[in-house]
């Protein structure tokens, strides 16, 4: 990934010197070669600018602080966080002209999590090339194979295409998107209703109300969400019983149905490792299902079908009775 | 010192737990948290950090406090507070330890928080020496030992067996209790793991890490550090380094109401959220970066400040792990010049 790297460096560079640009929004590099923070870079400070295997965040949530600022920024978005970035045009919430879009090529980005779970531990240094992260620890060196510790949301890639972009850099081959991303929900539609339950019941058990879900999410903008605002009754930092462990989540899910784009920040920043992309994978594929296929943010003010009146639509008792499958 | 083979500990978590709840390091849905031993449950003490530390065991993520029953103009307080039975908790880790020394010098003081000092008492602490020890660990930083802690037992785990030391009166009495299960041990394999561990420790990138510029530092001239906005910019304002803390302790009070009756209970805050402390005169810290500055001034100035230097980090590195976004306090350490030549 170092050519990448290079290139975007490259233009972020001629940007800022031609004045195209007034910032820049990346990764800065921290304590290791994993420790990686989106951070804001301006002309002549482009100390500490990275991109690797780990910078898998997706930093459209940003840009809804950074469209408030004066001036112009170059973002550099991977193929899935375009969709995030169209979809927050559509809602206003961003401004086009205050963006200077760059589309990165990508063939997906790593989890240390399963890095760890190989039984990597005491690393001192790491590498990368094409295939491969290259781990030098105190026991010696580890290799680890890219494919075996991919981010959930890159196992279940759901495009390569830059829904948009000023211009994109791209090195060497993407390898194509995974045609089978609804498999996990077909998994658990599959299960019975007791099996189900018993499955998000365990799972949201996990949750401690750290909002990392809610607050990463680029669907969820609201100024102040309904969870924090004292006067809104429901207001809750903690869950007080197992029924306000899944209410906060499905109330999350149904407020950004038609609208997630299935970017998978949900999932990577669960400290918990709870498969929260599930829930809104499921809406996804049930819109797909009753109103036809369905992309969020693949075209700017694109008219979420669940807004949407067509003749062709599913009748509302179809709907009822398919959820009591 | 006794010794137990690894292959039996369940009848030793079956023995502990037919006297008391034991409390120990657990996976469920593929994550390790501490959670109540029961027949089955699939113990991970090989686990050096579960995501929530064992701080809920005296301090839990919510907690009722009283309830108010109301008929009429009448209205009767009832107190919920138990008389706790004593309870074990297992696999505690030499910073996680430290971290109850953190929380009893914020409850245990004038006033004293009762809630928390009943749980206290009851529990019987097993604390786990480090086996081994991760490149996100610096608890030496705040001078830790990981290969010997103290607790009510000390216990050390090799491939073969788990090593037991009483160290207190109730050590002592739960040892007694576990009778044949345990047997004499004179060996030296805790000392060989101890200087394996420690030369290892040597070794990792945080080594060196230390606080010796807060020590030293100028509380306003930290404060006002034009480095906060930097190193908070990619803040998302969530709780997970609150969350995941073993020494973090801000709580808020809120009420659950319905028609007859209304339960108090406390619950976890962060001062990472925007409703931190926000009173009917407004919010004191109105961006995240002033909220992010609170974190770390008060981990490590406001608290050593008020506790004769005792900083309320253990280094146990889980915001190292968690942040969603790369930040920590290592970051926030180094940047104010915390690291030594090595």
């Amino acid at each position: 990934m170092q050519g990448l790297e290079k290139l975007m460096l490259e233009k972020a560079n001629a940007l800022l010197q031609s004045g195209e640009v007034d910032r820049v929004i990346g990764w800065k590099k921290g304590e290791s070669y994993y420790d990686v923070s989106p951070a804001t870079f301006t002309k002549d400070n482009l100390e500490g600018f990275v991109y690797n295997c780990f910078c898998g965040a997706n930093l459209s949530k940003y840009l809804v602080a950074e469209s408030k600022k004066e001036g112009k920024m170059l973002v550099f978005l991977k193929p899935c966080d375009t969709y995030s970035f169209n979809q927050l045009l559509s809602e206003h919430r961003i401004e086009k002209e205050k963006f200077y879009v760059v589309g990165v090529g990508c063939n997906g980005h790593l989890d240390m999590n399963k890095v760890y779970a190989q039984g990597v531990e005491g690393i001192l240094s790491m590498s990368e090339d094409e295939n491969n992260l290259i781990v030098e620890t105190v026991y010696g060196q580890k290799i680890v194979e890219k494919e075996s510790a991919l981010l959930i949301k890159c196992l279940t890639c759901k495009s390569k295409e830059f829904a948009v972009a000023d211009e994109t850099l791209v090195v060497g081959e993407m390898k194509p998107a995974n045609p089978n991303r609804f498999e996990e929900v077909e998994k658990l539609e599959s299960m019975t209703e007791a099996e189900r339950y018993a499955f998000w019941k365990e799972q949201l058990s996990k949750c401690i109300r750290c909002n990392a879900c809610r607050n990463a999410c680029p669907a969820c903008t609201c100024i102040n969400c309904v969870f924090d605002n004292n006067a809104s009754g429901i207001s809750a930092k903690a869950n007080a019983d197992e029924f306000e462990e899944k209410l906060f989540h499905i109330i999350r899910a149904y407020h950004v149905a038609g609208r997630c784009t299935d970017c998978g920040e949900c999932s990577r920043v669960c400290p918990q490792n709870i498969p929260l992309h599930l829930i809104n994978r499921k809406v996804i594929k049930d819109i797909n299902e009753n109103y036809g296929d369905y992309q969020a943010g693949a075209e700017v003010n694109a008219r979420n079908p669940l807004v949407n009146y067509t003749k062709a639509d599913v009748e509302a008792k179809e709907v009822v009775e398919g959820g009591n499958k | 010192m006794k010794k137990i083979s690894l292959a039996n500990l369940n009848e030793l978590y079956s023995a502990i737990s037919a006297n008391y709840p034991l409390y120990l390091p657990v996976e469920r849905a593929g994550e390790v948290n501490y959670g109540y031993y029961e027949e089955g449950a699939k113990v991970r003490l090989d686990v050096l950090k579960t995501v929530k530390s064992p701080k809920d065991c005296f301090f839990p993520q919510t907690e009722d406090l009283m309830k108010f029953k109301v008929e009429g103009q009448k209205i009767e307080i009832i107190d919920v507070r138990e008389h706790a039975k004593p309870f074990v908790v297992m696999g505690v880790r030499a910073c996680d330890f430290k971290a109850f020394d953190v929380l009893d010098r914020v409850f245990l003081v004038d006033p004293l928080d009762t809630y928390y000092q009943t749980k206290r008492e009851a529990g019987i602490v097993i604390t786990h020496a480090c086996g081994k020890v991760e490149e996100s660990c610096f608890c030496k930083t705040f001078g830790i030992d990981p290969v010997n802690p103290l607790g009510d037992v000390t216990v050390w785990t090799d491939s073969e067996n788990l090593y037991w030391r009483a160290n207190t009166e109730k050590g002592e009495a739960l040892t007694k209790e576990l009778g044949d299960l345990l047997v004499e041990y004179q060996g030296n394999a805790v000392e060989e793991q101890q200087a394996k561990v420690n030369e290892i420790y040597a070794k990792l990138p945080l080594a060196s890490l230390t606080t010796e510029s807060f020590k030293n530092g100028d509380m306003m001239e930290l404060f006002n550090s034009d480095k906060w906005q930097k190193l908070s910019e990619a803040c998302l304002g969530c709780g997970t380094c609150t969350f995941v803390c073993p020494t973090c302790q801000c709580f808020d009070i809120r009420e659950f109401v319905t028609n007859s009756g209304v339960t108090r209970f406390r619950c976890w805050d962060s001062c990472m959220f925007n409703d931190f402390t926000k009173t009917a005169g407004g919010q004191p810290r109105t961006t995240q970066m002033q909220r992010y500055r609170q974190r770390f001034m008060h981990k490590l100035v406001y608290f050593p400040q008020n506790n004769e230097g005792a900083y309320s980090c253990v280094g146990c590195g889980r915001c190292v792990k968690k942040c969603p976004q790369g930040l920590n306090i290592v970051k926030v350490i180094k940047e104010f010049g915390g690291k030594q030549d090595a």
